[in-house]
């Protein structure tokens, strides 16, 4: 069990968190043809865009209503038009999903109420949904954003059903689900029968991959026809805690019951999944599952030695810091240090005695003696000052590759993250037994030069 | 926010951009806004471009003042060199909530600046302004003043917020914050009549040391660079130099163009990328250092530095050209590499399909049609399908460009180079042309592009194989 705290410092230093906004706004691109549109700044679509470009390595759509000062004091409406119209005529998507600004809801802008206006003015867009979400960067953090854009989504989109079709699933995935943690899910429950729709669906859009032709806005992903079709869905699978607020919405729109899991990642968590897919289809868990089962009861058998006592500080969003935090203690880890980004009722229960709403600063601060440093790649700077190895987790990864397929869920990614985490702690106690011994080398060569210097009287 | 308006329209007007010479009275008072259009606009905001221009001042602070997406969305994603301190390189901002929203963000800025005085101790510290905290009135140049006069350190507001308009004009406004609060406030230990300031360059991979060992080599120091690999102090006394160079053209001119009529010192436009310029550059230097009063020899003896590197450059260059003659390059940058770039690929036998113009002034064009000659191939926008189209199309072997074409290229299967601010290699002064050159060799000539380009097996049409 954990305290929350939070400090009371005016200046927030190397920061974990990024905005709701783009949050939101990475949701949208789980999306087929669909165009995120920010409305603020230009600038505000700019960063996201960067920041996604350098984590994904694909080229991403988003696009912007390029408010300048004048149109702030005046209002955003004709910004907001032009800008649905310009991207309507150029990239023809299906979906735009609008997100606010901090500068549109500083200015207090009823984007609801521009778009029956704009509606009303174009039948043209008849054909295209418009999905809002409000995302004002100063408050919340990233997972925020892309909870509310799937709530919005559910809320605008999906429809209720008539009927069920008992092998038809939802499901809903945090932030924290990378396109490989998504097509993992998917595949189990493809498994046990079970025709499965993931909303928002990065595995579609960006897995990494190579269209045939130029393609102006997300190429894959959740489709439309898919998403007003959740109605007809048996159960919504709902991965985090951030993803109760969207499938409670889909269940208040369409009556569909879900089951949330808080995380995926450890034995029992992956057990959890994998008994409540076998229950719900009535079928025996494949053989497949069983043997990766036992594959990942190896791993642990194998790899607990390098986790044993070792003491390890991350900092993550909340169901990303829920998924691994208490996996490392299942391991025999200490958690000896946590930060986050924002509340989150998940938080209390880690198994660490404090968790801090902070910035990397803050995690250097408490993470000195630590073995292993878990957070995104804005941690390599404190990772080099304090010359401990960084595991590189969440969103950003600039540095690395492969950040879309790295895959920590179920019984294959916890056994793959077993390996990599171990490696890292047995690399980091091989080099410190290293390091020990030239100390003892250095200690005996000054102890022998001390003698050589036949001082006599010291003894060291 | 008036006085923000007027110095917008101050640097708008800016007499020494060469788009404006070209201009008519009228159409310059109108302003260069390029007014962005909703839906279809791609780059970065004022507040982008002022921290893009002070980041590289190495050993100062850079706060944020505005909320997480500003800062926390931004950070540590430019490779900007250090020499020596490390600071710039820490993110710093206010992260304003929805409180300081309503009851305004001045008291925690205050106390933010406080809080990096007291734990990093820097020689000043840079307060950058936003969107959201210009609107809800906080004013930075005020708590800016207060800060400086209260912990006794400069504390130099950048009053950039994003929505005043694009990236290039903040940039403009970067260096405005730089003439109004830091150049000429202090003075130098000893002074040399050598010194030079460098403008416009931002130390892109560490590559200025390949362009310091030159200056060393002539005598000449480096009294303050402005901004790559800069210090606080330095250019605090940039306006006791006899000569300055501006590297990037349209971003630092009017620094350039007010250091000269404030301090007398003359400028030069200038380039460190490919042979020709770089040899143009340290002669321009020179010559301008004379008539300042340096000592006449310096002619002589850079000209001496330029045979010397032009021809151990030259044997460096030689094994490429067999790889590299004949190669079709689409050139999709701005300013400066619009013309330098292309010289220095001539040189070595490529040929430039197209190069873009979209960013270049009148003079930049006429340099580019000075080498490739007035049929030259500029290219004013290229949208990313019909680039994407050109290159399926095999109509060029490698882009150039930016990392925000990166993809354009690499989905296409073409070979792509980073020349601009996100790169990881060095290409300034003799070495970096030969490290462009190589990279350029690395990347066209890889084994991957056969590979890549070929058909799934299933979608040729092979023989079926039968088993022995």
């Amino acid at each position: 069990m954990a305290i929350v705290t939070r400090l009371s410092k005016a200046c927030t230093v190397n920061p974990l968190k990024m905005s709701q906004t783009i949050g939101a706004a990475l949701a949208f691109l789980g999306l087929d043809r669909c165009m995120p549109l920010l409305h603020g700044a230009q600038g505000c679509t700019a960063f996201g865009l960067v920041l996604f470009v350098r984590h994904f390595r694909e080229a991403i759509p988003l696009q912007t209503t390029a408010m300048s000062e004048v149109t702030t004091i005046m209002g955003g409406m004709d910004n907001v038009e032009q800008a649905i119209l310009n991207i309507y005529n150029r990239a023809h998507p299906a979906v735009i999903g609008i997100c606010s600004t901090g500068l549109a809801e500083t200015q207090g802008e009823d984007v609801e109420g521009f778009l029956r206006i704009i509606r009303a003015r174009h039948p043209e867009l008849a054909a295209v949904a418009l999905v809002f979400v409000s995302t004002p960067d100063y408050e919340g953090a990233f997972q925020d954003g892309w909870s509310q854009a799937v709530t919005r989504m559910v809320e605008e989109l999906a429809e209720p059903a008539g009927h069920r079709q008992p092998q038809r699933i939802n499901i809903l995935p945090g932030s924290h689900l990378t396109p490989g943690d998504i097509e993992e899910l998917r595949e189990t429950a493809e498994a046990f029968g079970f025709d499965a729709q993931v909303i928002p669906d990065l595995s579609g859009s960006l897995d990494g991959h190579v269209p045939e032709d130029f393609c102006p806005t997300t190429h894959g992903g959740a489709s439309l026809s898919a998403i007003r079709g959740c109605g007809t869905a048996t159960f919504t699978l709902a991965v985090g805690e951030q993803m109760r607020a969207p499938a409670e919405a889909l269940k208040r729109k369409t009556g569909v019951p879900y089951h949330l899991f808080p995380r995926l990642t450890g034995l029992a968590a992956a057990d959890d999944l994998i008994e409540l897919l076998s229950e719900r289809s009535g079928r025996p868990v494949p053989a497949k599952y069983r043997r990766q089962r036992s594959q990942l009861v190896d791993a642990m058998l194998d790899g607990h030695f390098a986790f044993a006592g070792k003491q390890v500080a991350i900092a993550a969003e909340p169901d990303l810091l829920a998924a691994v935090a208490p996996w490392f203690a299942e391991m025999g880890a200490k958690i000896a240090a946590a930060v986050t980004t924002t509340e989150s009722p998940v938080l209390a229960a880690l198994p660490t005695d404090e968790v801090l709403i902070g910035d990397l600063a803050d995690l250097e601060s408490r993470a000195g003696r630590c073995d292993l440093l878990v957070t995104h790649a804005h941690g390599r700077q404190m990772a080099a000052r304090l010359g401990r190895p960084l595991l590189r987790m969440g969103l950003p990864l600039f540095d690395r590759l492969g950040g879309a397929h790295r895959t920590i869920i179920g019984y294959r990614g916890t056994r793959d993250l077993v390996f990599e985490a171990g490696n890292m702690l047995s690399a980091q106690t091989e080099e410190q037994h290293a390091s020990r011994g030239d100390e003892h080398r250095k200690l005996q060569e000054a102890v022998s030069f001390s003698d050589a210097a036949g001082s006599g009287g010291q003894c060291l | 926010m008036s006085v923000l308006s007027t110095k917008v329209q101050g640097l708008l007007a800016e007499p020494g951009c060469g788009r404006n010479q070209a201009k008519s009275a009228r159409e310059r008072r109108a302003g260069c806004q390029n007014l962005l259009k909703p839906g279809a606009a791609a780059g970065g905001c004022a507040f982008d471009g002022a921290k893009i221009a002070l980041q590289p001042i190495t050993d100062v602070a850079h706060l944020v003042h505005g909320p997480i997406a500003c800062e926390g969305n931004s950070w540590d994603n430019r490779h900007t060199g250090s020499s020596g301190p490390l600071l710039y390189r820490t993110g710093f901002t206010t992260d304003i909530t929805a409180l300081d929203v309503i009851q305004g963000g001045e008291k925690r800025l205050l106390r933010a600046i406080r809080e990096i005085i007291e734990s990093y101790d820097p020689p000043a510290v840079f307060v950058y302004q936003t969107c959201v905290t210009a609107m809800i009135g906080d004013d930075i140049e005020a708590v800016c003043q207060r800060a400086s006069e209260q912990f006794a350190r400069p504390v130099v507001p950048v009053n950039a917020p994003g929505f005043v308009g694009s990236k290039n004009l903040g940039n403009k406004l970067a260096g405005q914050a730089l003439i109004d609060h830091v150049i000429g406030t202090r003075e130098p230990a000893h002074t040399t009549p050598c010194d030079v300031v460098i403008l416009g360059d931002y130390n892109v991979a560490g590559e200025f040391a390949r362009v310091r060992p030159l200056l060393d080599a002539l005598g000449i120091r480096v009294l303050a660079s402005i901004t790559g690999d800069g210090r606080y102090h330095d250019i605090a006394c940039a306006h006791r130099a006899r000569v300055s160079m501006v590297v990037c053209s349209k971003a630092m001119i009017h620094v350039a163009r007010n250091m000269e009529t404030r301090y007398g010192i003359p400028f030069f436009e200038g380039s460190f990328y490919g042979v020709s310029d770089m040899s143009d550059s340290l002669r321009q230097m020179s010559r301008l250092l004379v008539e300042r009063g340096a000592p006449e020899t310096l002619v002589a003896r850079t000209e001496a530095l330029i045979a010397r590197e032009e021809a151990r450059i030259g044997v460096r260059l030689e094994p490429y050209r067999a790889h590299l003659a004949g190669k079709r390059v689409l050139l999709v940058t701005g300013g400066v590499k619009s013309w330098s770039v292309v010289a220095a690929l001539r040189e070595i036998g490529m040929e430039i399909v197209a190069t873009s113009v979209k960013k270049s002034t009148p003079e930049d064009k006429q340099r580019i049609q000075g080498i490739m000659g007035s049929d030259a191939p500029m290219i004013d926008d290229l949208p990313p399908r019909d680039m994407y189209r050109m290159l399926k199309e095999g109509r060029a072997d490698i882009l150039l460009s930016g990392g925000r074409s990166q993809f354009v290229a690499l989905k296409a299967k073409v070979p792509w180079l980073d020349i601009n601010q996100e790169r990881h290699h060095a290409y300034a002064g003799y070495d970096g042309m030969v490290e462009l050159v190589r990279q350029i060799h690395l990347t066209v000539n890889n084994p991957i592009w056969q590979q890549v380009r070929r058909c799934a097996p299933w979608d040729a049409a092979a023989p079926v194989r039968k088993a022995v």
